[in-house]
């Protein structure tokens, strides 16, 4: 008796898949209409899948018809596979029961495009809004953008939406038009520089305090996802299209999705190839040096090393290649240093600043207060580092850090060769 | 060495704290009665809960600590860790017999250890906000069942009442046997007289006592979960590192494929 509502959900939460962005977090939409739920500002993980991602939202396709052909896509026009499509009702009572049941954090709705892109945006928005205003739905809702819908419709969704995302799928327009003749990165930074600038309104708004109660308007931003490996661009192409829109369109998130074969174009991986995991890794690990770190993408990727290295993460090789800028003093260098020593976080970074406030730290200190010592020894000076003569060369560091890390990387790397 | 022995409440942590400046005795070792072994050779100080120098010893430590600080020593406390415990007396001492802002001094063994069963707690707090399931019954009483590491209902209550505002739930503590129950207004703590009807050794409740939305729901939610995950992308010891076997009992979805 539940056969069809479960098979559209297999189906359209299997299409929907391959969008990685799961954060919840950067909202801080209250349940003040006793309502239901709210947002959290960290983001919350319900669950996670076999293949260790995160469950947050109740992500699913509207529909997985579509009238465009992108090669790289499950849902392209071309491939045989069976369709199906939600009523805005089966949204709504699906999201809602999977919410009252602590199961989510709320919904990611997008769609393939059927007809045009205002129809298709047109039905997104009247989900969310039965959700917001019918239902008094207060949970998290990450609504695509569907790109060349009019600018009403966008307005309108973004002030019930808490994040809108829209994809590059490639990380450069060539490889984008190789794949997908029909769409350009043009089409994704016009609504993106749309809907940023109406965020930035709302926001100038309510800085002026002319009017007391200015509604939000995609509170949690907007974010992009780009496919890796499914086009030949190097990492250096990559991580510089991503400074690029994180600078101009304020970006909360830029994702990097390892491109999962799932098509025999001969443009493109071959079915049961091995997904780019590590690759995506090491990007993601750039990322968060650019976004945390206060790294520029321009140190740990350019001409002279256009590709992250796939043994060592990409802070210890920046280290490596930088050993005038070593060893830092602990005790006496400025955060924006420590934090750049390869085996310290943030968290290590903060407390080691407050703490060497009563006295000069010492390196048992430091191994309890969370630093892997192992590798950050090499890299830096406590009170009981003994006096050295000569620091040793680059090549010898990362010959010893590999030595005492190897399951980790070496399992890792095995696992990866057959990719490349 | 004088041996504390108190009974485990935070009051009588706090009271405790109270005597060590009552008595001053060179150093002492805090015993919960729970965990003590009586011995001949010595004669334990037996501290009784007292509320005036409870509050005495709060009010003192929100003088001298901040209130993110005196926050996380009560979220400590909550471990339920007897070798904690001390930790949380010694850094107590610590700040009081230090001028303002030495629980900064993460080179000091009693702040860092706080410190880390404070991230701890605060991370079992995180992951029942998201692990809890709850069950509807055929009274319209949301129903959660679990069993978390340390004592984090308390933590959890404000989270669950602001974001089910409008569904009546229940959270039971199966290891603790206390719950919460919020009934559109307030929350309350229970006792499991509450919930004698339920048999709180079985994660789920019998078929009668749902709602007859809950199967559809619970095969939806399972569906989704398949079908959400990208076989190609296996990664179990992932997997098992964000969501460790011990919880599985409690999520519908880890239960047995259908």
């Amino acid at each position: 008796m539940y056969d069809r509502i479960r098979e559209k959900l297999s189906i359209l939460a299997d299409a929907a898949k391959y969008d990685v962005s799961c954060s919840s977090s950067g909202s801080n939409r209250k349940n003040d209409n006793k309502g239901l739920g709210n947002s959290h500002a960290s983001g919350i993980c319900h669950t996670y899948t076999e293949d260790g991602r995160c469950v947050s939202l109740l992500k699913i396709l509207l529909t997985n018809h579509c009238i465009y052909d992108c090669a790289f896509c499950v849902s392209r026009k071309s491939n045989d596979i069976k369709r199906a499509a939600f009523t805005v009702q089966e949204v709504v009572d699906l999201t809602i029961s999977f919410y009252r049941r602590n199961y989510i954090e709320g919904l990611f709705l997008s769609s393939g495009i059927f007809k045009d892109a205002d129809f298709t945006m047109e039905r997104l928005l009247r989900i969310v809004k039965k959700l917001r205003l019918e239902e008094r739905f207060n949970g998290y809702i990450h609504l695509k953008t569907i790109p060349g819908a009019s600018r009403e419709l966008l307005t309108e969704a973004g002030l019930y939406a808490d994040r809108m995302s829209i994809n590059l799928e490639m990380p450069t327009e060539t490889g984008l038009k190789l794949l997908a003749p029909d769409k350009s990165h043009e089409e994704v930074k016009k609504p993106l520089g749309f809907i940023q600038n109406t965020i930035t309104q709302y926001k100038d708004e309510k800085k002026t305090g002319l009017i007391k109660s200015i509604p939000k308007f995609v509170p949690a931003g907007q974010s992009t996802q780009m496919v890796i490996g499914a086009t030949p661009e190097t990492d250096m192409e990559i991580m510089y299209s991503a400074a690029e829109y994180y600078k101009n369109f304020k970006l909360k998130r830029v994702y990097y999705s390892g491109y999962i074969p799932i098509s025999y174009d001969s443009r493109m991986p071959q079915i049961g190839s091995q997904p780019p995991l590590l690759r995506e890794n090491r990007l993601y690990q750039t990322d968060s040096l650019m976004r945390f770190y206060g790294f520029e993408v321009h140190e740990l990727l350019n001409p002279n090393n256009p590709h992250l290295d796939t043994d060592i993460d990409p802070k210890l090789s920046w280290a490596l290649r930088n050993p005038e800028q070593f060893p830092v003093d602990i005790n006496t260098a400025d955060y924006r240093m420590i934090l750049r020593i390869p085996g310290i976080g943030t968290q290590s970074a903060l407390k080691i600043i407050k703490a060497r406030k009563f006295g000069k730290l010492r390196s048992d200190q430091l191994k309890k207060i969370g630093v892997a010592y192992n590798r950050a020894k090499f890299f830096m000076r406590c009170a009981d580092t003994p006096y050295q003569l000569n620091d040793p060369e680059p090549s010898h560091i990362k010959g010893l850090i590999l030595s005492e890390t190897n399951s980790k990387y070496l399992k890792v790397a095995q696992n990866q060769l057959s990719l490349f | 060495m004088i041996t504390y022995v108190f009974d485990g409440s935070f009051e009588g942590l706090l009271t405790a704290i109270f005597e060590f400046y009552e008595y001053k005795p060179k150093a002492v070792q805090l015993f919960w009665d729970r965990h003590y072994q009586p011995s001949m050779l010595e004669e334990p100080h037996i501290v009784t809960s007292d509320p005036a120098k409870a509050d005495r010893v709060w009010k003192g430590l929100k003088k001298k600590i901040s209130p993110e600080w005196l926050f996380n020593f009560y979220r400590t406390y909550l471990s339920e860790d007897p070798v904690i415990f001390q930790h949380l007396f010694e850094f107590a001492r610590y700040v009081f017999d230090n001028p303002p802002g030495a629980e900064n001094n993460f080179g000091n063994p009693h702040v860092m250890a706080v410190s880390k069963m404070n991230r701890m707690v605060g991370r079992e707090k995180h992951r029942f906000t998201a692990f809890i399931r709850f069950q509807q019954t055929t009274d319209s009483i949301y129903y959660a069942p679990a069993e978390p590491d340390f004592n984090i209902l308390p933590l959890i209550s404000s989270f669950f009442k602001k974001r089910f505002a409008d569904q009546k739930w229940v959270i039971y503590d199966v290891k603790r046997k206390y719950g919460l129950y919020y009934d559109l207004n307030t929350v309350e703590i229970i006792s499991y007289e509450f919930i004698q009807n339920v048999d709180t050794s079985k994660p789920l409740l019998p078929a009668n006592m749902l709602d007859e939305k809950e199967e559809l729901a619970d095969v939806l939610w399972k569906d989704y979960y398949k079908s959400t995950n990208i076989p190609a992308r296996k990664n179990m010891k992932l997997h098992i590192q964000y969501l460790p076997k011990r919880y599985w009992k409690y999520l519908n979805e880890k239960h047995e494929k259908n």
